[in-house]
């Protein structure tokens, strides 16, 4: 392991860190093919959970669109939280310290986002087919609905990968991880059910909530990417 | 006594913001009635608890750049405050939706806004309690008050604004500014604004000198 981070010191600064990133991101990646229980456990978790929607659902027939689409987020922010909330909880003390030897926290965090939203990109996306063959799909225009589905993934990693981290260093980290992160993504989910509405309807084809979506995520990366240094010294 | 003015200053408006506001001349309208006065009440609460959450932050960012006892105690109990502004806030308002809407609570981006901002903050404070460490307690809950406030601010202030609201100032309905020109209300809406924050900073600076004298005696124990 140790080999890959032999990054050499000349380099300018940007590149640098883009090359931590990427050396970080490839570890992570590594790592979860390598234990593949906690990969494997993500993808019984969403098919478990829609399932199970299906099952409670059977009797009445087709779900009417609103229900389908709330129910659909509920799955996928249960989802996100728990894929996320890993992020650092499966990082011993030890690695920790030996991570602050070789990157910059900037570095750290950045990896930590990207490497997320990748997860969620692939999570939600699947989630989304299996919800839709199992319990129907009454979605009028399924390409920008696709697209609502893939920005909800990405302003899900990037609003809860600076929470794990928080979550990650107090005591009961399991509980504090949604009670922590609910209120940062309620503006995040409520834009994207409004979007996921418009495109379930084939109607309103406004992107505004697509651009405030965007903005968030934004916002919430430049914020951890500030805020992660202070976090990371404790 | 010398600096005691201020509080003299916060009895004198709050007793003259509930006097007049109850008792002052009100103008009539169809449907808001007598609840109009909620403005003296609801508005500078939600004025006061937003200034004092931002003076939350404010001391958090202060502390991450130079961390202190003061400071972390400082932005704790400003947050508890501002959670109790929030709460009378909250009720105040729902009891004049219940007389003008007909309901307790709706759906509607600006109640929604109040909602998150109190979770928030009731967040910080389970997060405090569960470090034991001080130093990771202080620095930790810094960073979550910071990134909550900034996830959150979108949230309060600007999609309410985006989005059609039943709230006053907001979508089709006018808001209280219209009658706000009758300078009767005026007169007692500023001071109240005035009066209601300043309580906030009161009740912030005793529990906040009564927590300070609580870590003096035990670091006297200690020694």
């Amino acid at each position: 392991m140790g080999c890959i981070f032999a990054v050499p010191q000349t380099t300018r600064l940007p590149v640098q860190l883009l090359r931590e990133i990427w050396y970080l991101m490839q570890k992570d990646f590594r790592l979860e093919w390598r234990q593949r229980a906690a990969l494997n456990g993500m993808l019984l978790y969403v098919g478990s959970t829609v399932y199970v929607c299906y099952l409670s659902f059977v009797r009445g027939g087709q779900l009417p669109a609103p229900a389908w689409n709330a129910l659909l987020w509920v799955i996928l922010l249960f989802a996100a939280i728990n894929a996320v909330g890993k992020s650092f909880l499966q990082e011993s003390r030890g690695r920790l310290l030996y991570y602050y030897t070789l990157v910059r926290p900037e570095a750290m965090i950045l990896a930590k986002i990207a490497y997320n939203v990748l997860l969620l990109l692939g999570l939600s996306l699947l989630a989304f087919g299996a919800y839709a063959v199992v319990l129907g799909n009454p979605v009028q225009d399924v390409p920008r609905f696709v697209l609502v589905v893939a920005l909800g993934a990405v302003g899900f990693a990037t609003a809860l990968t600076l929470i794990s981290g928080i979550a990650a260093k107090a005591a009961n980290s399991n509980t504090l991880m949604p009670i922590l992160g609910f209120p940062v993504v309620i503006p995040i989910l409520l834009q994207l059910i409004k979007a996921a509405k418009n495109a379930l309807d084939g109607l309103d084809a406004s992107p505004q909530p697509l651009y405030m979506l965007g903005g968030l995520s934004l916002l919430v990366v430049a914020v951890s990417y500030l805020l992660y240094p202070f976090l990371w010294r404790t | 006594m010398k600096n005691a003015w201020w509080k003299v200053l916060t009895v004198v408006l709050l007793l003259y913001t509930v006097v007049m506001g109850l008792l002052g001349h009100a103008p009539r309208l169809a449907i808001l009635n007598e609840t109009i006065r909620n403005l003296y009440f609801h508005v500078p609460m939600w004025f006061g608890m937003t200034i004092i959450l931002f003076a939350s932050v404010v001391y958090s960012v202060r502390y991450l750049r130079k961390p202190s006892d003061r400071l972390d105690v400082l932005a704790h109990h400003t947050a508890v405050t501002g959670i109790v502004m929030a709460v009378l806030g909250l009720a105040t308002g729902s009891i004049w939706a219940r007389y003008t809407w007909g309901t307790w609570w709706t759906s509607d981006p600006r109640l929604n806004g109040a909602a998150v901002a109190v979770m928030i903050y009731g967040a910080y404070l389970v997060l405090r309690s569960s470090i034991t460490d001080e130093q990771q307690r202080a620095r930790i809950s810094a960073v979550y008050n910071i990134f909550a406030f900034c996830a959150a601010i979108p949230l309060l202030f600007i999609l309410p604004r985006l989005t059609d609201s039943l709230h006053p100032g907001a979508g089709g309905n006018p808001g209280f500014n219209k009658y706000d020109l009758d300078n009767n209300m005026r007169l007692v809406f500023y001071p109240a604004i005035i009066a209601w924050t300043l309580l906030g900073v009161w009740i912030t600076n005793v529990s906040v000198r009564l927590a300070l004298v609580k870590h003096k005696l035990y670091e006297k124990q200690l020694a």
